[in-house]
């Protein structure tokens, strides 16, 4: 097996590991880091449960090699909540508004739209349906994730006046 | 799945990559690896080498010179979507490229990746082709330009060699206030297009029409320019009967079914693509908004 040493940041913290060249980012975090917040569902880039932020930007983590990310900044869903375990507005706002059901693609949407509320703070609802299209959510219809990140973004505006 | 075992190389100069390619076989270059990689995890492809070109510098970038948008191979297609010179300059790219993939995807995928892959469904070779670019390719020892015309060989085979890489598109740019509209139909959003259209137009001070791009992707094994549209518009009115006459060579054309549909359905989705294409494109040359979105 072709082997390489690579060492890269997630949520923080510094992590140093060997990976076979074809092993997936998203497998190097779940199975070498232990990471396992971060879902895979299809393998091919179409479900998006895998999205991660990849030097502050939402990448699928089973569309890039681990070896690629070496020196890079990996923001996952273990890394939303702060150290006090606070959680973020997102994911508050997911459990007030019902936004999962069985939790799967939710790691996806989440970072998905950490990314997009960073850049489009106060959305309309059909914004956040273009943002999320790339997220496939298999239980809830789509509505509760949308009046979840509807109330996410209030929540983070008034963060921001404050 | 995972992918087969490769050989990983990375590569940290143009230089080096070109001496890497003209001496392996089986190899792919890795862009932004959002066709490659799924290929690889699916396990369409095995190739021997993977050939990493995303550490080497120089390879990104957009500016404009003299009458040509300049976009480095490696730009990812999201940074080509929110540039405000393209958006200005070119504006059917960006709105071509809000039709590709989701976010996500648009945030690694490269512009060059895009080309070399050559999806005939996929929005960017189109829209190279509606733009008449010239694909700027370095080898070991020399570099040289082609036409897009001459790029797109076959169904998904870009007109290079396997030692050959792509460092830059030049788009031709058209006027300011030019009419522009690319539209497609799909299933979903960010899937690929049944039928998808683009058009470029300017219109003279009484409205009638100088000069019109037409090209048409997912009908065909390749993306395909209007010819025949293109001279039946030009010169004209574009009024909706001259629309409907140009619309005629879409009965002749050579279209794919499969399982998105039949050849016939495919063919009737692309002709009503293309006139509310060029309808709007003519609408927008004008100062008006365009009757899509």
């Amino acid at each position: 097996m072709a082997e390489r040493k690579i060492e890269l940041n997630v949520n923080g913290r510094t992590y140093s590991g060997t990976a076979d060249v074809r092993t997936t980012l998203a497998d190097f975090l779940r199975h070498a880091l232990g990471l396992t917040g971060t879902h895979l569902g299809c393998e091919h880039g179409v479900c998006g449960a895998c999205t991660i932020l990849v030097d502050g930007v939402s990448a699928r983590s089973c569309l890039m090699l681990a070896v690629q990310a070496e020196g890079s900044d990996i923001r996952t869903i273990e890394g939303l909540a702060d150290e006090n375990g606070d959680l973020h507005p997102l994911q508050i706002a997911f459990r007030d508004k019902h936004g999962l059901q069985c939790g799967f693609c939710t790691p996806g949407m989440l970072m998905t739209l950490v990314e997009f509320l960073d850049e489009n703070p106060d959305p309309t609802e059909t914004e956040v349906r273009d943002a999320i299209s790339g997220n496939i959510c298999r239980c809830t219809g789509y509505q509760s994730i949308v009046a979840a990140a509807m109330q996410a973004a209030a929540e983070l505006r008034k963060g921001r006046r404050a | 799945m995972k992918p087969p075992p490769f050989e990983y190389l990375r590569p940290e100069s143009l230089d080096e990559l070109c001496d890497v390619l003209a001496e392996v076989e089986n190899a792919k270059i890795l862009a932004g690896g959002q066709s490659l990689m799924a290929m690889l995890n699916l396990r369409y492809v095995f190739p021997d080498f993977l050939i990493d070109i995303n550490r080497i510098p120089g390879l990104a970038g957009i500016e404009i010179k003299g009458e040509r948008l300049r976009i480095g191979a490696m730009t990812r297609q999201r940074r080509i979507e929110t540039d405000p010179v393209v958006n200005e300059r070119a504006p059917v790219i960006p709105e071509a490229l809000h039709l590709v993939g989701h976010r996500q995807t648009r945030n690694r995928g490269t512009i060059g990746g895009s080309l070399c892959h050559l999806d005939p469904a996929a929005e960017l070779p189109t829209i190279a082709l509606l733009h008449d670019a010239h694909i700027e390719v370095a080898r070991k020892g020399g570099r040289r330009t082609l036409p897009i015309s001459e790029f797109i060989l076959d169904y998904m085979t870009p007109g290079i060699g396997p030692d050959e890489v792509v460092v830059a598109v030049e788009i031709p740019l058209w006027p300011a206030g030019h009419g522009y509209c690319f539209n497609e139909f799909a299933r979903r959003h960010g899937d690929f297009a049944v039928a998808s259209a683009g058009c470029l137009v300017t219109c003279g001070a009484s409205g009638r029409i100088e000069r019109i791009s037409i090209a048409l992707g997912g009908v065909s094994t390749v993306p395909l320019r209007g010819v025949e549209a293109e001279e039946i518009l030009g010169g004209s009115a574009g009024d909706d009967a001259t629309i409907e006459s140009a619309l005629a060579f879409c009965e002749g054309l050579d279209v794919l079914g499969d399982f998105h549909g039949s050849a016939d359905y495919r063919r009737s989705v692309a002709r009503s693509v293309l006139r509310k294409t060029i309808r709007t494109a003519i609408q927008r040359a004008r100062g008006g908004q365009g009757e899509i979105h």
